[in-house]
């Protein structure tokens, strides 16, 4: 009786969603052309022979020989993505205590605000030499440069977050008896979570990358990881194989991110308001 | 319902919010503006009230005040209630959270048992008539519907007296009119208290037993209407045009009449 005939049509149309295969279909199409032109233009260029073939391989070699070889790349596969899991881990547990830490303290952001930013900007690589003088050839080692590419992205998602909770929500907040703790749990935790993700899925990005970058300097003979595999083809002239893993790490990048992120992140962007209702 | 079995009937002749000589003074002593002079009014139990003024009154200020979000520079404040529920000109709804979300973590924040919450929580949105809506998020809702979740959401505190800071500002008038409506219901089956804070003169003749006209720079009183139009009321009729021409004029004068 009270409610405006608009407000039904609009939350109606809401409401209805398309059968599932009609809705990945279009988010699909797009990306199998793209591959598909990206080998199309691998090809054309192999054609022309600018390279020799050795030094460019058809994609057809490529990706024959990558099938071939699934058994011994899915070994590296396994080191590689337990170093990524275990230093993606602790880049969340310790960029998470920082940044809550800079975040609610004032000195503390005085203090390393500004240095968090720093360190996001210093390239991975440049930690390589330090975490081998610290730790030797060792696990830690990668683990070391994995966790201070990662850290800092991370902690800065949950500073962002934390200072962007639009005021008027803390207002609302207080006036309903949320203070301390209870304002960080019900305001300011869920109103900083799309930030926090966003800092997640850039320092998962950032994970990936020092961890090629720790691969390929600090190689621990029996525990080849993909990167190590990638600079053993190369040392050894096999340039197929540098393509092969080079496919790999892309893959396992873009695969990782769309699986962990993509999903969650447009879930709560739909769900917090924050995409337009036609896109969503 | 049974909101209004919650509430014991009201006897005291005390006063449910008072007012007493508070001024409210902003920045430092080099320089410093006069948002409140030496205001005093008293509201009585479940008597609705409205503060009227044009932008820079210090009505907002005042609000904040006896909401307990900001302290006078002098003067006293009692609230006769352990807290108040209090509205703003946007929803401020918790964007994360359904409509039915929104009131429920009020009642939670409130102390109310895991169990009377879900019944409490339906009877608060239809309440506001948006039972239907309960599962819908804030951004799917109009601007309307967002301040009827907002209403529900402050009701669920329980608090005796409700402060409202120009809730119905930025919607079309005619939802503004429909809820000026529900408000009035709202506001009789349940016996609170309302101050109601708007620069719209016909609003509040609409919905107030007394308009109390605020005077800019400094912000005090300037006069105090009462209304005696029989409610229901409508926004359009004579007896509030009437009326709200007297405050209008009343109102000029105030204006012009400073300098």
């Amino acid at each position: 009786m009270a409610v405006d005939v608009d407000d039904r049509v609009m939350v109606g149309a809401l409401q209805s969603k398309p059968n599932r295969a009609a809705k990945v279909w279009p988010a699909v199409w797009p990306k199998l052309l793209a591959c598909g032109i990206f080998i199309g233009v691998w090809q054309i260029i192999v054609w022309i022979g600018w390279k020799p073939e050795y030094v460019i391989p058809s994609p057809f070699t490529v990706f024959d020989a990558l099938f071939h070889d699934l058994g011994t790349m899915s070994g590296a596969v396994g080191v590689t993505l337990r170093r990524a899991a275990v230093g993606f881990g602790l880049a969340i547990v310790i960029g998470g205590v920082i940044g809550l830490a800079v975040a609610r303290v004032h000195v503390l952001r005085v203090a390393v605000g500004s240095m968090i930013t720093g360190l996001q900007t210093m390239p991975s690589v440049a930690w390589v030499p330090l975490a081998i003088v610290l730790f030797q050839l060792s696990e830690k080692a990668i683990l070391f440069v994995v966790v201070l590419g990662a850290a800092p992205s991370i902690a800065n998602g949950i500073i962002d977050g934390v200072d962007n909770v639009p005021p008027i929500l803390l207002r609302a907040g207080r006036v309903l008896g949320a203070r301390g703790f209870s304002a960080l749990r019900y305001v300011v935790v869920p109103a900083a979570l799309p930030a926090v993700i966003g800092g997640l899925k850039q320092g998962w990005a950032f994970a990936w990358r020092s961890l090629m970058a720790a691969e390929l300097i600090a190689a621990l003979p029996g525990h080849i990881g993909i990167a190590q595999k990638l600079n053993v083809a190369y040392q050894n002239a096999d340039y197929v194989g540098v393509y092969e893993a080079m496919i790999v790490i892309f893959v396992i990048g873009v695969v990782i991110d769309a699986a962990l992120f993509g999903n969650v992140e447009r879930a709560i962007r739909r769900r917090y308001g924050l995409v337009d209702a036609a896109d969503a | 319902m049974t909101a209004s079995t919650e509430l014991e009937p009201r006897v005291q002749p005390m006063a449910a919010v008072s007012i007493a000589d508070v001024s409210k003074v902003f920045g430092n002593s080099r320089a410093s503006v006069a948002a409140l002079d030496h205001i005093s009014l008293d509201v009585a139990p479940g008597e609705f009230v409205c503060l009227l003024g044009a932008s820079g009154c210090g009505k907002s200020t005042l609000l904040n005040i006896i909401a307990g979000l900001d302290q006078p520079t002098s003067g006293r404040i009692s609230v006769r209630a352990n807290h108040t529920g209090l509205m703003f000109q946007e929803a401020a709804l918790f964007p994360w959270l359904t409509a039915r979300g929104n009131v429920e973590l009020a009642l939670k924040l409130a102390g109310v048992s895991r169990d009377a919450r879900r019944a409490r929580t339906d009877q608060l949105l239809e309440m506001v008539h948006l039972g239907e809506f309960a599962k819908n998020r804030p951004h799917e809702l109009s601007g309307g519907m967002r301040q009827r979740v907002a209403l529900a959401r402050a009701l669920a505190q329980d608090a005796e007296v409700l402060l409202m800071d120009e809730p119905f500002g930025a919607l079309d008038a005619m939802t503004r009119d429909r809820l000026h409506d529900e408000l009035e219901t709202v506001w009789r089956n349940t016996h609170k208290t309302v101050v109601f804070v708007t620069h719209n003169v016909r609003e509040a003749v609409r919905l107030g037993d007394r308009v109390v006209l605020l005077a800019s720079r400094p912000g005090r009183v300037a006069e105090i209407f009462p209304v005696d139009i029989p409610r229901p009321r409508r926004i359009d009729s004579a007896e509030v045009a009437t009326l709200a021409a007297t405050i209008t004029d009343r109102l000029r004068l105030e204006a012009s009449g400073g300098r």
